[in-house]
C-alpha cells in the first residue's frame, strides 16, 4: 500500500446571476418617523449574510448609520419581487436594487431637509452619523429623525424610494450560438493537494491554496465565511456527495445522513485564501458575488490532483474510492505524474 | 392510552410532565416543555442537532426515551446563557462566524460544552472528535473548530 501525494490546479470564470428574464430583483426603502429606515425585500438570507450586506449598502447610499437601517425580508407577501438567492446573485442584483431605492429615498430626504433648513437641496450633505448639514457649514444641520418627523407631520412627504435591477435579456445569436449571459464575472484559481491511497482508493485532502477575485468585498468577514464554507462544499461534491451513486439506476441511493456522505470536521484541510478586489463597474460599490462560485474551483482541482497523484483521470462525480480503485486497476497500477 | 408521569431537571429547574410511552426526549422537550432549542434534524441520530446534556453527558435527544431521564438533569442550549450574558462559547461562535443558517448550532454548542466541561484545554484533534457527530452544511467546520478553541483559550487565560 502506498499513499501518493498529488497536486492539481483549476481556474474558473463565474457569471454573477443568470440570463433568464433579465434576472431582476426589486427593493423598497422608506423612513419611519423615528428617522430609521426600513428596506423591504423578499430576498432570502440563508445565513450567507444578505441582510447584513444590503443593510450596509442602504446605509452607505442614504448616508445614515448602519444601525438606522432595518432589513425586512424573506416574505413575498410583504416584499417586492426577487428572483431568489442563487447563482451568486444576491449582493450584485439585490444590492443594486437596494442602492437604487436608497438613492431615490435619499433624494426625498434631502428635499425635505432643504425645506426645513431653507436652503437648496444640492447644498446639503449627510455626515453618516444621522445628520444632514449645509456643505461647509456643519453647524447648520438637522437630524434625519427631525427630517422624518417634518416630512411625516408637517410637509406631508413620504421619504421613500423604489429600486429594481434588471440586466437586459441577451438573446442567442442564431448563427454562432453566442450570447452574453451576465454582465459581471468573478474569477478564482485554486490549488489542491491530496493523498491517494492505492490500496483503498481513498482520497484525503492535504491542503488548498486559493485566490478569489470577486469585485469589492463589502463585508470581508462574510466573504471569507462564504469562501471557507463553499470550499468545503466543493470537497463534498468532488469526493462524497451523490443522491444517485449508480446513476441512472436509482437503486442503492442514500436514504439518510449515514448513507449520504459528506466530509466531516476531520476530513477538511488547511485552506489559505487570498481575496483580490477589483471593483465591478456595474456592482453595488463594486461588488460581485462570493456565493455559489466559491465551491466550483475545488472540483476540477481535486480531479486534477488525483490524476497527478496516481495517473487516473476520473470525470464522473463524486470521485469515490471505488472509482479510483477501478481506474488504477484498469491501467495496471498507480502511475504518479511529475510534480512541478 | 395511559400517560406516564415524568419528572426531571431542565436547565436547573424541576419540571413535571406526562408523556406517552415511547415518546422521545426531543419531542418531550420541544412539544411538552416548549424548549425549541434542541432541533429536529434527521430524527435517527445522524445529524446531531438535537444534542443535549444528560447529567453532563452528551446525548442525542431524538434517540433517548423520555422515560429514561426521570430524576436526571437535562441541559439544553436554552439554559446556556446567563441572564443577558452570552456563554463564552456562544460569544466565540459569533466572533468566529461559526454559524450561517444556524440549524446545526444548538447541537454544536452542546457538543462543545460537553467537551470543555470535561477538558478545558482541548487540542484541535480533540475538538474535531467532539463535534464529529454533528453535521454542518454551511461553514465547512473550520470556523466552528476555531470558535471552540477560542472559547477554550479565553477561559484558560481568564
Amino acid at each position: 500500500m502506498t499513499r501518493h501525494r498529488g497536486r492539481g490546479m483549476a481556474s474558473i470564470n463565474y457569471p454573477i446571476g443568470m440570463n433568464l428574464g433579465g434576472d431582476p430583483s426589486q427593493a423598497l426603502v422608506h423612513s419611519n418617523p423615528s428617522g430609521k429606515f426600513t428596506v423591504a425585500l423578499s430576498s432570502i438570507d440563508l445565513g450567507q449574510g444578505m441582510k447584513s450586506v444590503t443593510r450596509q449598502i442602504c446605509a452607505e447610499t442614504l448616508g445614515v448609520p448602519v444601525e438606522d437601517v432595518y432589513v425586512d425580508t424573506a416574505d413575498s407577501d410583504t416584499g417586492p419581487h426577487c428572483m431568489g438567492s442563487f447563482a451568486s446573485r444576491g449582493t450584485h442584483r439585490v444590492g443594486n436594487a437596494v442602492m437604487a431605492a436608497a438613492r431615490e429615498a435619499r433624494g426625498v430626504m434631502m428635499e425635505a431637509a432643504a425645506e426645513e433648513l431653507e436652503v437648496n437641496a444640492s447644498d446639503l450633505d449627510t455626515d453618516g452619523r444621522g445628520n444632514i448639514h449645509v456643505k461647509g457649514a456643519p453647524h447648520r444641520s438637522i437630524s434625519t429623525k427631525d427630517v422624518a418627523i417634518a416630512a411625516q407631520f408637517k410637509q406631508g412627504k413620504t421619504i421613500s424610494g423604489r429600486g429594481i435591477f434588471l440586466v437586459p435579456l441577451s438573446n442567442v445569436d442564431p448563427e454562432t450560438g453566442e450570447m452574453s449571459p451576465a454582465t459581471c464575472y468573478a474569477h478564482a484559481c485554486l490549488v489542491a493537494e491530496v493523498d491517494v491511497d492505492d490500496e483503498t482508493g481513498e482520497v484525503a485532502m492535504v491542503r488548498m491554496d486559493s485566490a478569489y477575485e470577486l469585485g469589492r468585498a463589502l463585508n470581508p468577514r462574510l466573504v471569507e465565511q462564504q469562501l471557507v464554507g463553499g470550499a468545503w462544499m466543493g470537497i463534498s461534491h468532488a469526493l462524497y456527495e451523490t443522491p444517485e451513486p449508480y446513476y441512472p439506476d436509482p437503486v442503492h441511493g442514500p436514504r439518510d445522513f449515514v448513507e449520504y456522505l459528506m466530509p466531516g470536521p476531520g476530513d477538511i484541510c488547511p485552506h489559505d485564501i487570498a481575496v483580490l478586489e477589483r471593483p465591478a463597474p456595474d456592482g453595488p460599490f463594486g461588488a460581485k458575488g462570493p456565493g455559489e462560485m466559491c465551491a466550483n474551483p475545488v472540483l476540477p482541482a481535486v480531479a486534477n490532483a488525483i490524476f497527478n497523484a496516481v495517473g487516473v483521470r476520473i470525470d464522473d462525480l463524486p470521485i469515490t474510492p471505488e472509482k479510483v480503485l477501478r481506474a488504477i486497476k484498469a491501467q495496471g497500477g498507480a502511475r504518479p505524474q511529475s510534480r512541478r | 392510552m395511559s400517560k406516564i408521569p415524568l419528572q426531571f431537571r431542565h436547565n436547573g429547574r424541576d419540571v413535571a410532565i406526562f408523556v406517552d410511552g415511547g415518546t422521545n426526549l426531543l419531542v418531550a422537550l420541544r412539544e411538552l416543555i416548549g424548549d425549541m432549542t434542541p432541533k429536529f434534524g434527521c430524527g435517527q441520530g445522524g445529524c446531531g442537532t438535537c444534542s443535549v446534556l444528560i447529567d453532563g453527558e452528551l446525548h442525542l435527544s431524538c434517540l433517548t426515551l423520555a422515560e429514561t431521564v426521570a430524576g436526571r438533569s437535562i441541559e439544553t442550549l436554552d439554559g446556556m446563557k446567563q441572564g443577558p450574558n452570552l456563554h463564552p462559547l456562544q460569544r466565540a461562535f459569533a466572533d468566529n462566524f461559526a454559524a450561517q443558517c444556524g440549524y446545526c448550532t444548538p447541537g454544536m454548542l452542546m457538543a462543545a460544552k460537553a467537551l470543555l466541561d470535561r477538558n478545558p484545554s482541548p487540542s484541535r484533534e480533540e475538538v474535531v472528535e467532539a463535534i464529529s457527530g454533528n453535521i454542518c452544511r454551511c461553514t465547512g467546520y473550520e470556523p466552528i473548530v476555531n470558535a471552540i478553541l477560542a472559547a477554550a483559550g479565553g477561559r484558560a487565560s481568564a
